[in-house]
């Protein structure tokens, strides 16, 4: 029996052959996942539907407010994304695309301390795909890395096992932000003692690696030090995305993706899917 | 050896679902590296009381399944329960006669294996622990033994599972 999950383990560490198997296999998990999410629903059921009228309204009349400086901030953008298209259209250069998005809910993190990764209620037949970028309202979160049917799996930008391109708002400089496991922290690696580089900067992604769109924040320079003694700065950053918080999450499908696989626009506009600016 | 005949066997299954349930409830992330091996604990408990009765077939799938639903590697789980379940085979014979204190101190070793090879796998993917914390959910389980030993006693004697 030993022998037995050995060598499943090795076939599913070093080849690709169970994959298929897993993604089908995924579906046992969700009554899981379901029975163990009723408590929380529940609670959050309760706190929706036993909401004073007073409080409505009063929440009521802060969204509306947000809403009008929202869409205030939306009008100069709109004046802006054209001026900055004509602009791109002087310089010739390639069109920023606008990615579509679609919305999905968090059903499970992972248990396991070791590994960071997260369970989301949208599969192949939303048009899901392997190696999609995953969003929350704040940054850049993950990547899909399994997909079933009907739910899916992401890889967390903090698990030890993942690293992305990115790069300083500030000044463009490049880098590689790598998870190091622990959900506040991610580190710079290989970066100059000289590289100029601050407490405070914002990384965006950079789009180098061709799977994460251009210019979604990634995380924050929290320090920086400088030993004349080590060949490397040792930069150490906070995502921004909040990891362990969002429970609504955005898949962005990115327009040469669906370029590649035709299908991809139709199935996902049958979700819930809207446009991002 | 008198055959024992099968009473109300459903229940082991059952109890191995419930501790999948415990190994996927949702935890604070701080609160991490503290849950409990329930399923361990389960396997451990059902190999002691019924060696010649428990299915390590069905040991194996439910690591699977666990696998399945923290999103390791398939198999993972199944070496270090294997392992586990074949040290409580071992020592199933003194373990019956050991009092509270020294049961939860075989398990808290026994345990620790589980999280050695669980470890282990994970090395493989440059996924490790970065220090000896992976050893922290032995030493709950060890703390929550005693409450799982009884509970499930009472079940099975109330039951009468054989």
């Amino acid at each position: 029996m030993g022998l037995l999950s050995l060598a499943l383990l090795l076939t599913h560490l070093f080849t690709d052959w169970l994959d298929p198997v897993v993604s089908k296999l995924q579906v046992l998990t969700t009554p899981f996942y379901k029975v163990v999410n009723t408590p929380g629903d529940l609670y959050r059921w309760g706190s929706d539907s036993m909401v004073s009228r007073e409080e409505l309204e009063q929440q009521n009349a802060t969204m509306k407010a947000e809403l009008a400086i929202l869409k205030r901030k939306l009008q100069q953008m709109g004046a802006l994304a054209a001026e900055n298209v004509r602009l791109r259209q002087l310089l010739n250069s390639a069109k920023i695309i606008s990615d579509r998005v679609l919305v999905a809910e968090l059903i499970s993190v992972s248990p396991d301390p070791l590994l960071h990764s997260v369970t989301l209620n949208k599969g192949i037949k939303d048009g899901v795909y392997v190696g999609q970028p995953l969003l929350d309202a704040h940054g850049l979160m993950g990547q899909v890395t399994e997909v079933g049917d009907h739910q899916s799996r992401a890889l967390l930008i903090t698990d030890a096992t993942h690293a992305l391109p990115v790069q300083v708002n500030r000044n463009g400089v490049r880098a590689v932000a790598e998870g190091v496991g622990d959900l506040y922290r991610l580190e710079l690696r290989h970066l100059a003692n000289t590289v100029d580089i601050r407490k405070g900067d914002l990384l965006v992604s950079s789009g180098l690696g061709q799977r994460f769109p251009v210019g979604y924040p990634v995380a924050e320079v929290m320090s920086v030090s400088r030993d004349p003694g080590q060949p490397f700065a040792k930069v150490d950053v906070r995502p921004k995305a909040q990891l362990n918080r969002s429970r609504h999450v955005l898949l962005v499908f990115s327009e040469e993706q669906a370029l590649n696989n035709p299908g991809f626009l139709d199935k996902g506009a049958a979700g819930g899917s809207d446009q991002s600016p | 050896m008198a055959l024992i005949k099968a009473h109300n066997r459903w229940v082991i299954p059952l109890t191995y679902i419930v501790a999948l349930l415990l190994c996927v409830f949702p935890l604070v992330y701080e609160g991490r590296w503290l849950r409990p091996e329930f399923l361990a604990l389960v396997v451990i408990f059902w190999v002691v009381r019924m060696p010649q009765q428990v299915s390590m077939t069905l040991i194996l799938a439910m690591a699977c399944l666990q696998d399945l639903l923290e999103g390791g590697h398939l198999g993972q789980h199944g070496l270090a329960l294997v392992a586990v379940a074949y040290l409580a085979l071992l020592l199933e014979a003194r373990i019956k006669h050991y009092v509270m204190w020294q049961q939860a101190l075989v398990v808290l070793f026994m345990v620790m294996a589980h999280q050695l090879v669980d470890n282990w796998v994970h090395s493989f993917q440059g996924g490790a622990a970065a220090n000896l914390e992976f050893l922290m959910p032995a030493f709950t389980s060890a703390m929550i033994w005693p409450l799982v030993q009884m509970g499930m006693e009472r079940l099975r004697l109330r039951l009468r599972v054989s």
